[in-house]
């Protein structure tokens, strides 16, 4: 299985979370949408100038910015 | 909360929360749950108070409340601002809260999203940890059976252990059974077990360590299981919060202080800093409410709609995205301008022959001509010109911004230009104040309270004066119409001035841009910080209630402000106008003092002096022109945009000076209510000041290089 961060995930791919590298506000912002380790997170779309992109996440539509989603370990599915 | 009569202009200067009850007996229940799960859909129908629906994030930033009335006893709600979590410690998690512990409410209700339960009981687990009184409502019941996902109600409330009851808000639907269960619940004893979370056995140990040691000095006050967590947590803002509430500091107390070092010290001996805890924490609640959920949602594979999916390809997409923006920004502007036509005609025909009217009725009366001549010429004319002029477009604005906000549209906004803002190192969530703005920069500026770094709000309250408000639109609307489309009636002016106004706006953006990143480069330094955006899914919006409430509003709001602010600015003007002070009248005086400055910026005196005196509100802006021109020349009646061209070039204007006027228009300083919500909001003069000059400062540059660039371009 192939490991990557969540930003590099392009548009319909998708991966699950094994991570997150991020003690801070953001960290915890990020496991409150429901991003923990196991959940499957897939990625819809990118913005018109590229970032952010738009992930769906336990049934939610959540914009990131690829500053934040490269936080986020996944394995590709 | 949305741009509503109580949210906009003065209203926007919260005055933190007062519960009112209006009755000894009243209950007060808050009101919790995610943003977009039509939790204000719920507080409006309990209510019936005036409060909209909004799709964003943290939009109910100061919490509103109300009241209904039943079998004789009052029940009042409190909306607490839209979170998914009380965990992450941003301004709205805060608020919300800090009600559910400290409120003394007798109750709450947490509002859920069916279509996605169980993202949502991650909240309701949350709340359960500090308070076993709540009902469950599962809400917009009747989408979530429309995309085939069935929610086992009864099942629920077995697992949960606390009352639950389906509602579809929009269509009023198990409202009535939702406030039976609330009653209910409120006039027994909190109900026996509900579900708790169950955390790693050391967090387990070091709870069981610490409850005890809490009980003497809490009591029955506050859920120990729960403060105990918190403790362990490290949450600071709670700290604060919770001596306010005991009145002393609880860590004070030796037998606290070893609890809690006791805890951490057996956390630490098993490996645990706080990012673990925090995992764990977290991770238990979502697997205990993914467990929950699995019990009871019987749905299909989830994700955006097929529809919902086509609508942001074509929003959102890199080929069609900005480009579908601009357009809809100018058909927006388009409607605006085209439908205030026809009543702008008829209100200043109809309120002339009134005026009219009202003077002879009152000079036959035998009302003195010193009283006449200020009340009707100098007040009563200013007034009929502002909701003349003012009023429709204002009215016809607004509903339409409002509608696009309740389908959905505005985060995909914020979603297109973030990359924008991200160069500009200020916070994504700045685009979403930044559109609050163009119903009213003070709510914008309490919108502000959204963004959780002090950085970056100060930065979005000190651009928002950048987009003009709805009180600006109609003087953008008339100066462009007048002087740049030739005025003409028909398709194809109101589709120029439509696409001309939509370049103002867009020159008001990039100044919001612009002056972000200068001020990320100087005063405010840092980088931005993070934040994650929800994108909902797309909802039909409730055209009809939508257009009568904010028309109503509206015309409500301006009128009040015309009768406030326009009749006395009206009677000022009257009087500067035939009060004479040795040679001129003081009108002349002043305008002729300013004359030299204004000159400069490509204005004249008695316009600058308009926008002085339209600090209070900017709508009066151009009727006070107008009436000062009036004032001084032959010209008495004004009935088309050709005879108000007239005016203007008659006291000297040109296309140029239109063209300042529209600059300085969007960028002077905020309006008075705008000044004070922004001292109300940083709570400090310095940064009112700073967000008074840098719009001045910026217009007025900006006015005079477009003027100095004109002349010596010899344009005109």
């Amino acid at each position: 299985m192939e490991h990557t961060d969540m930003g590099q995930l392009r548009d319909g791919q998708r991966g699950l979370v094994f991570g997150i590298d991020e003690a801070g506000a953001m960290g915890r912002r990020l496991r409150d949408m429901g991003l923990v380790r196991g959940t499957q997170v897939e990625c819809l779309h990118h913005s018109p100038f590229g970032d952010p992109a738009a992930y769906l996440i336990r049934g939610a539509v959540i914009a990131l910015r690829r500053e934040d989603s490269r936080r986020v370990q996944i394995e590709l599915l | 909360m949305g741009l509503t009569r109580g949210s906009t202009g003065l209203g926007a200067v919260d005055t933190g929360l007062l519960i009112q009850r209006l009755a000894e007996s009243d209950r007060v229940f808050a009101l919790a749950g995610n943003p977009n799960v039509g939790k204000s859909t719920v507080f409006n129908a309990l209510t019936g108070m005036n409060q909209h629906t909004g799709n964003w994030p943290g939009k109910t930033v100061a919490t509103a409340q109300g009241r209904c009335l039943r079998r004789g006893r009052g029940m009042v709600f409190v909306d607490l601002p839209g979170t998914y979590s009380l965990l992450a410690h941003s301004a709205e998690e805060e608020a919300a809260r800090d009600f559910l512990c400290f409120g003394g409410g007798d109750g709450a209700v947490v509002v859920c999203d069916a279509t996605c339960l169980e993202r949502n009981l991650n909240l309701v687990l949350q709340v359960l940890e500090i308070t076993p009184r709540i009902v469950v409502c599962v809400n917009l019941l009747d989408e979530a059976a429309r995309k085939g996902i069935q929610v086992d109600l009864e099942g629920l409330e077995r697992s949960l252990g606390v009352p639950v009851a389906g509602t579809s808000a929009r269509s009023g639907r198990g409202l009535e059974g939702m406030l039976c269960r609330l009653e209910q619940m409120a006039g027994q004893p909190a109900p026996g077990r509900p579900l708790g979370v169950v955390y790693p056995q050391v967090i387990e140990d070091g709870v069981s360590l610490l409850v005890p040691a809490l009980r003497p000095a809490v009591g029955e006050r506050l859920n120990l299981r729960w403060l105990a967590l918190r403790l362990l947590e490290g949450d600071e803002s709670l700290s604060r919060a919770l001596c306010a509430y005991l009145g002393e500091d609880i860590l004070q107390r030796p037998a606290v202080a070893e609890a809690l070092a006791a805890a951490k010290n057996l956390l630490s001996q098993h490996g645990w800093g706080q990012r673990e805890l925090e995992e764990a924490m977290v991770g238990a609640i979502v697997a205990t409410a993914e467990s929950v959920a699995a019990g009871v949602v019987c749905a299909p594979a989830q994700g955006p709609s097929e529809g919902d999916r086509r609508l942001d390809r074509l929003f959102t997409s890199r080929r069609t995205g900005i480009p579908v923006m601009l357009l809809l920004l100018a058909a927006v502007f388009w409607l605006t301008i085209t439908g205030a036509n026809y009543p702008s005609q008829l209100l200043s025909t109809g309120l002339f022959a009134l005026g009219d009217w009202l003077t002879q009725g009152l000079a036959a009366l035998g009302c003195p001509q010193w009283l006449l001549s200020p009340l009707m010429d100098g007040a009563y004319r200013v007034l009929a010109w502002v909701v003349a002029v003012m009023l429709p477009p204002m009215a016809i604005f607004f509903p339409l911004f409002t509608l696009l906000e309740d389908f959905g549209y505005l985060p995909r906004v914020a979603f297109n230009l973030d990359r924008c803002f991200q160069c500009a190192r200020a916070c994504g969530k700045q685009s979403l104040t930044m559109m609050m703005g163009f119903g009213c920069n003070a709510a914008g500026v309490v919108g502000c309270r959204i963004i959780d770094s002090p950085r970056e709000r100060l930065i979005a309250i000190i651009t928002n004066s950048f987009v003009p408000c709805n009180g600006r639109f109609p003087t953008l609307i008339l100066l462009l119409t007048v002087f740049f489309i030739g005025g003409g009636e028909g398709f194809w002016p109101s589709v120029l001035s439509a696409l001309g106004l939509t370049g103002v706006i867009v020159l008001g953006v990039g100044a919001t841009l612009l002056v972000s990143r200068i001020l990320s480069a100087t005063i405010l330094r840092g980088m931005p910080s993070a934040f994650a955006l929800e994108l909902p899914p797309y909802r039909r919006p409730q055209i009809v209630p939508v257009l009568v409430r904010s028309v109503l509003d509206r015309t409500l709001f301006v009128l009040g402000r015309a009768a406030a602010v326009a009749a006395p600015a009206g009677l000022v003007i009257w009087l500067m106008a035939n009060i004479t002070l040795g040679e001129a009248t003081l009108l002349h005086h002043c305008a002729a003092f300013l004359d030299p400055f204004a000159r400069l910026l490509g204005m004249d005196g008695v316009i600058l002096l308009a926008f002085i005196l339209g600090f209070p509100a900017n709508e009066i802006v151009v009727p006070i022109i107008i009436m000062s021109y009036l004032s001084a020349g032959s010209l008495m009646e004004l009935e088309s945009t050709a005879q108000l061209h007239a005016l203007l070039v008659q006291n000297g204007w040109t296309w140029a000076t239109a063209g300042s006027v529209i600059l300085f228009s969007l960028m002077h300083w905020p309006c008075s209510t705008t000044c004070l919500t922004i001292r109300k909001e940083t709570g400090s003069w310095k940064w009112t000041a700073v967000s008074l000059l840098v719009p001045t400062l910026g217009g007025m540059l900006l006015c005079f290089l477009f003027t100095a660039a004109v002349r010596l371009l010899g344009l005109v």
